[in-house]
């Protein structure tokens, strides 16, 4: 039996801590790419294969709370953001996640290995994308300060610093992937075709984890101004 | 009039019985909703919440219910029309009290919409007009109060989003929140406590035979206040501050110190709800001991008997007591969103609108104010999400429970008309 009338009707569920468990889960996800280009380096293929099993995993997980939230999501709510903003957010979260078990699957599919000159480089590239979720992960952690402020005041500052570190993360990924893209360009032509094409794509599907990260704090700030 | 006083037992029985019924529906469900705001925002707990609304439910009937008592009583019917018919009068009350109670249970059994406030009023008004006739129903009066449904709310609305404006200002938005919090959150609790008193005072204590006058109540509302305060500023001073609930909230210890106010705003919004909802038992059962113990005379001046206030504050407390804990305790997990930050913004503003219209003697639905006053919060962008379909819900109240208690009691009104003869 419904209990309550009004006082309880009028409270829909707050889309704040399922987008930043939705986060958290996708970072989780995301950050899996470090081990998984250490054992592609190592050729170390029972760990890529248990790395991008777990990516895979990871990534089902949070397709399931995306669903679940965008059904929580009916348009009579009344949010102090706007539901379009919140959906784009959430995405570009979706997209990290999506791109990271892409990443996984052509390493795993392809039994990919790196040149040897790009190790080193490789390594710290990922790790700055991985470095750019977890910043937009930060910044999807403030939400609920966000609200308990009324997105003014002090709170705008702390997330704008976030928003503006995450930018310069993004541009550090953007020169690591155009320094990486040009040493293959010197070897290419010593490489199988083939290959050569699916590095370059896995370099682009790499950045794009940044690139998508940024795309989550870009939409953040759209909620700021208004 | 032979009737009245051949059964005046049997009517006095009858009004008690209706009449507790009616304030246990109040309290089982009305009650209930109000304090589950405090729940949710666990500024209370269940058993702490039911305390509460025992005490202050009952000290606002009692101080401040006068005014509108008198108006259920007296101010919706024409009493020099029905002087002539006192039985009619009394079948009436009776009819409509039932009416109420039933609708009350109904609805809310299925979660309809419902306010016992409206459900009152469209009894009395519904048993008047068929029952007596157009002309017994005092239209004006009627305007009036319908008019105060659509301001209350909005009124509540524009002074709980001022009051959380003011919040974000002077405490969330500063670089140190939790010490601009220990630094007003005091004054938001003297406002309450100073509000509640002066409205009091004003308007409620002429009913318990106490004359002040403006002047003096508004020393002594600040007595109150200040009172309140030092109580209050004492608890703030003993919060545990954890820097580790911080980290993963920043506002955690914060919200401790808004827990404290909003215990006080939980007891005003008890107080004003008492002030206002109790009326809508006890005053035709004060209509009907008006009209038994005079004779058959519809009362110019009576004055309230206190049974009649004790049955009604009796009724509410048992009401809340025996099922009223479960309607709190599903509430209140439902409205976790609720801090307490925005919870009294949303209960102070509630409180007061309704402590004032108590004492204009106006009966509005405190739920409704209360979703006003939410609302006003939500506009201030302080609530993650608020389901706006609750405003079709409280039209859908308009429409559904004033015809359906204005049916219902003429229904009971020609079965005890037949009953007793007329």
């Amino acid at each position: 039996m419904p209990v309550g009338g009004y006082m309880s009707g009028i409270f829909g569920s707050s889309p704040v801590d399922p987008m930043q468990e939705h986060m958290a889960k996708v970072y989780a996800c995301a950050s899996k790419l470090v081990p998984l280009f250490n054992a592609v380096i190592n050729e170390d293929w029972e760990t890529v294969e248990k790395t991008q099993r777990k990516i895979s995993r990871l990534e089902e997980e949070a397709d399931v709370l995306k669903k679940a939230l965008r059904l929580n999501l009916p348009k009579g709510l009344f949010m102090p953001m706007s539901r379009q903003d919140l959906l784009e957010v959430l995405l570009s979260q979706d997209k990290i996640a999506n791109k990271s078990k892409d990443i996984a699957g052509i390493i795993v599919g392809r039994h990919m290995t790196l040149p040897d000159v790009i190790h080193e480089d490789y390594i710290r590239f990922v790790q700055r994308c991985v470095d750019a979720c977890k910043q937009a992960k930060k910044a999807i952690n403030e939400l609920d300060e966000l609200v308990e402020t009324g997105f003014s005041g002090q709170e705008i500052q702390i997330v704008t610093k976030m928003l503006t570190k995450l930018d310069e993360i993004e541009s550090d990924t953007d020169h690591l992937q155009s320094g990486i893209r040009h040493q293959i360009f010197a070897i290419e032509k010593d490489l199988p075709p083939v290959d050569v094409m699916f590095l370059y794509k896995i370099i682009e599907a790499t950045g794009d984890v940044a690139d998508y990260s940024q795309r989550v704090g870009s939409r953040l700030q759209l909620m700021l101004a208004r | 009039m032979e009737i009245i006083t051949e059964y005046s037992t049997t009517f006095l029985i009858l009004a008690g019985v209706f009449g507790l019924f009616m304030a246990w529906g109040i309290g089982a469900n009305d009650v209930a909703n109000a304090m589950a705001t405090s729940v949710g925002s666990k500024a209370l707990t269940i058993k702490q919440a039911i305390i509460v609304a025992a005490i202050f439910e009952f000290a606002g009937a009692v101080l401040a219910g006068g005014q509108v008592t008198k108006t259920i009583r007296k101010g919706i019917i024409d009493a020099d029309i029905m002087s002539g018919s006192p039985d009619l009068l009394l079948y009436g009350m009776l009819a409509s009290l039932l009416a109420a109670g039933l609708w009350l249970l109904i609805a809310s059994r299925n979660g309809w919409p419902v306010s016992t406030t409206h459900s009152i009023v469209g009894a009395i008004v519904g048993f008047a007009m068929v029952g007596i006739g157009m002309e017994a129903v005092k239209w004006d009066k009627i305007g009036f109060i319908v008019a105060s449904w659509v301001i209350s709310p909005l009124m509540a609305g524009t002074m709980s989003f001022m009051i959380f404006r003011s919040v974000q200002k002077l405490i969330l938005n500063r670089s140190e929140p939790l010490k601009q919090a220990k630094r007003y959150v005091p004054v938001y609790i003297f406002l309450t406590g100073f509000m509640i008193s002066l409205v009091t005072m004003i308007k409620g204590l002429k009913h318990v035979g106490l004359e002040i006058s403006a002047g003096e109540s508004y020393v002594y509302a600040v007595v109150a206040g200040l009172v309140i305060m030092g109580i209050g500023q004492y608890f703030i001073s003993r919060i545990e501050i954890d820097p580790k609930a911080d980290r993963y909230f920043h506002y955690a210890n914060v919200e401790k110190v808004f827990g404290v106010l909003m215990i006080v705003t939980a007891c005003a919004m008890a107080f004003a709800h008492g002030s206002n909802d109790v009326a809508n038992a006890i005053g035709p059962v004060a209509a009907v001991v008006g009209i038994v113990s005079s004779g058959g005379e519809v009362a110019a001046k009576s004055t309230l008997p206190i049974w009649v206030l004790l049955l009604g504050g009796g009724g509410i407390v048992m009401g809340l007591m025996m099922y009223g804990r479960k309607v709190i305790a599903t509430v209140g997990k439902q409205i976790t969103e609720l801090t307490p930050s925005r919870g009294f913004a949303a209960e102070l503003a509630a409180a007061t609108t309704v402590v004032v219209a108590s004492g204009t003697g106006i009966p509005v639905s405190t739920t409704h104010v209360l979703v006003g006053a939410v609302l006003g919060v939500g506009l201030a962008r302080g609530m993650a999400a608020l389901n706006l379909n609750v405003i079709r819900n409280i039209f859908m109240s308009w429409v559904i429970t004033l015809p359906a208690g204005a049916l219902l009691s003429i229904m009971f009104f020609f079965m005890l008309k037949g009953i007793f003869g007329g």
